[in-house]
């Protein structure tokens, strides 16, 4: 009892501190795999049973506005691309940085279980053997969700922007001005932390990430301000943000592989690295 | 294995989803069917069965490795102290009992959550010791019915469930 009481203290030690564990809690996480997913099981076959039950008037109405939607996207789309090639131009005159665009999206789905109610945090069904890894960006449809925070082989843990412990670099796109969105435990509500008193900032303004950091690539969005409250005697306003991300209702969200620009850095100068990289060919 | 598959079951309803604001009121199943194993036959399932399971729903539910296996294994040590008196109280009397045991593992989880950096800074952490007195009347239940499908071992020990 006493000897176990002390392995639990140096393993928990151990998993906050280090990577050391990884591996006996990979083989853990492959032994509870099953159940997971059997847990799983009730909240996604609701959700499959009012899809089923759904009427033929209601499906063709979805479809009917889903195709709507995709002429006007793929409109838009070929408006980007020539715009991503000029600003890609621009940006090489200038001699700025390229801006990445993720190399690989990927969309996986929401185990839906509870794991731990004081927690933002959600279960995924992809795993270190797709390819998913620590620190990977997670978002939806309609902005950044939050980032993984532990991979099994099959599953993996995100924690949600949402979560007291988890903090975003962002900016303000209509003034540039930087700034850290700090979850608050609430899934509708964001802490916009470091923006001073006297910055122009008001309700309605996008949040965008600002790349900084290196965790989420630059530009997507966050959430929109909610409420603005200077405080005269101190250095900072109070910010409020609403995520704009689904945090509680998405049950498939969207996995990005990128390289931040740190990473990339190295790979700029080619030709020892290629050298080196392919010797057999 | 009536007790592994019981274990299996518990930490099935430990994860499944329940509708929003439900789930802070969820009782610990797993400890509970721990606790109850090693009141009924503390032969076989004691500290170390506790500590594994520990583990594993660690594990399962994304905790620091080795928060659950602690406190299951302090609350099974006070169970395999206690298991004599309990086995004879009436069963309102035990699922009341019940209760004042959790205070414990309750108590490690919190702190292990405040070291770990997430406190649930909510008085609503709390809630599950309220849950814990019906559903340990439920798993008696459940659980005497299993006891006494299987023919030997457990009866032996366990003749009046």
């Amino acid at each position: 009892m006493v000897v176990l009481s002390l392995v639990s203290l140096l393993l928990m030690t151990l998993d906050q501190r280090t990577s050391l564990v990884a591996p006996l809690r990979d083989g853990l996480a492959l032994l509870v795999e099953p159940i997971q997913r059997l847990a799983g099981l009730p909240g996604s076959m609701a959700v499959r049973l009012r899809e089923d039950w759904a009427g033929r008037e209601r499906l063709l109405a979805d479809n009917r506005r889903l195709r709507r939607t995709l002429r006007e996207l793929r409109l838009r789309q070929q408006k980007l691309e020539a715009l991503e090639a000029e600003n890609a131009r621009l940006r090489r005159l200038v001699g700025a940085a390229q801006r990445l665009a993720p190399q690989r999206v990927e969309i996986a789905e929401l185990i839906a279980v509870d794991l731990d109610p004081y927690r933002q945090v959600v279960l995924i069904d992809r795993g270190s053997l797709q390819g998913v890894y620590e620190g990977q960006p997670v978002l939806d449809d309609a902005g950044v969700m939050g980032q993984v925070i532990e991979v099994a082989p099959d599953t993996a843990l995100v924690i949600l922007v949402s979560d007291p412990s988890h903090a975003v670099p962002v900016q303000i796109p209509r003034n540039g001005l930087r700034s850290v969105a700090a979850g608050t435990g609430r899934p509708d509500r964001l802490h916009l932390l470091y923006i001073p008193n006297s910055a122009d900032v008001r309700v309605g303004d996008q949040v965008t990430t600002s790349g900084l950091g290196g965790r989420f690539p630059a530009d997507y969005p966050v959430g929109v301000v909610t409420a603005v409250e200077h405080r005269p005697g101190e250095p900072f306003a109070e910010i409020t943000a609403r995520p704009l991300a689904r945090l509680d209702r998405s049950r498939e969200v969207l996995l990005l592989w990128w390289r931040s620009p740190q990473d990339q850095a190295p790979a700029r100068s080619p030709v020892p690295g290629k050298a080196d990289g392919d010797p057999a060919s | 294995m009536w007790i592994g598959g019981s274990l299996a079951a518990a930490l099935f309803l430990e994860l499944t989803p329940l509708p929003e604001g439900w789930n802070v009121w969820r009782p610990p199943w797993v400890l509970l069917t721990l606790l109850y194993w090693t009141m009924a036959v503390p032969h076989r399932v004691g500290v170390a069965v506790a500590w594994t399971s520990g583990l594993l729903v660690d594990a399962a539910t994304g905790a620091l490795l080795g928060q659950h296996a602690l406190g299951y294994a302090v609350t099974a040590y006070l169970m395999l102290r206690l298991h004599a008196q309990l086995r004879s109280f009436p069963l309102l009397q035990q699922a009341l009992t019940m209760t004042l045991l959790l205070l414990p593992y309750m108590s490690i989880m919190l702190w292990v959550r405040g070291v770990a950096g997430h406190p649930p800074g909510s008085w609503s952490y709390w809630l599950p010791l309220v849950s814990t007195a019906p559903a340990w009347i439920l798993l008696t239940v459940v659980l005497g019915r299993v006891a006494r499908l299987r023919p030997s071992g457990m009866r032996a020990e366990h003749p009046d469930v």
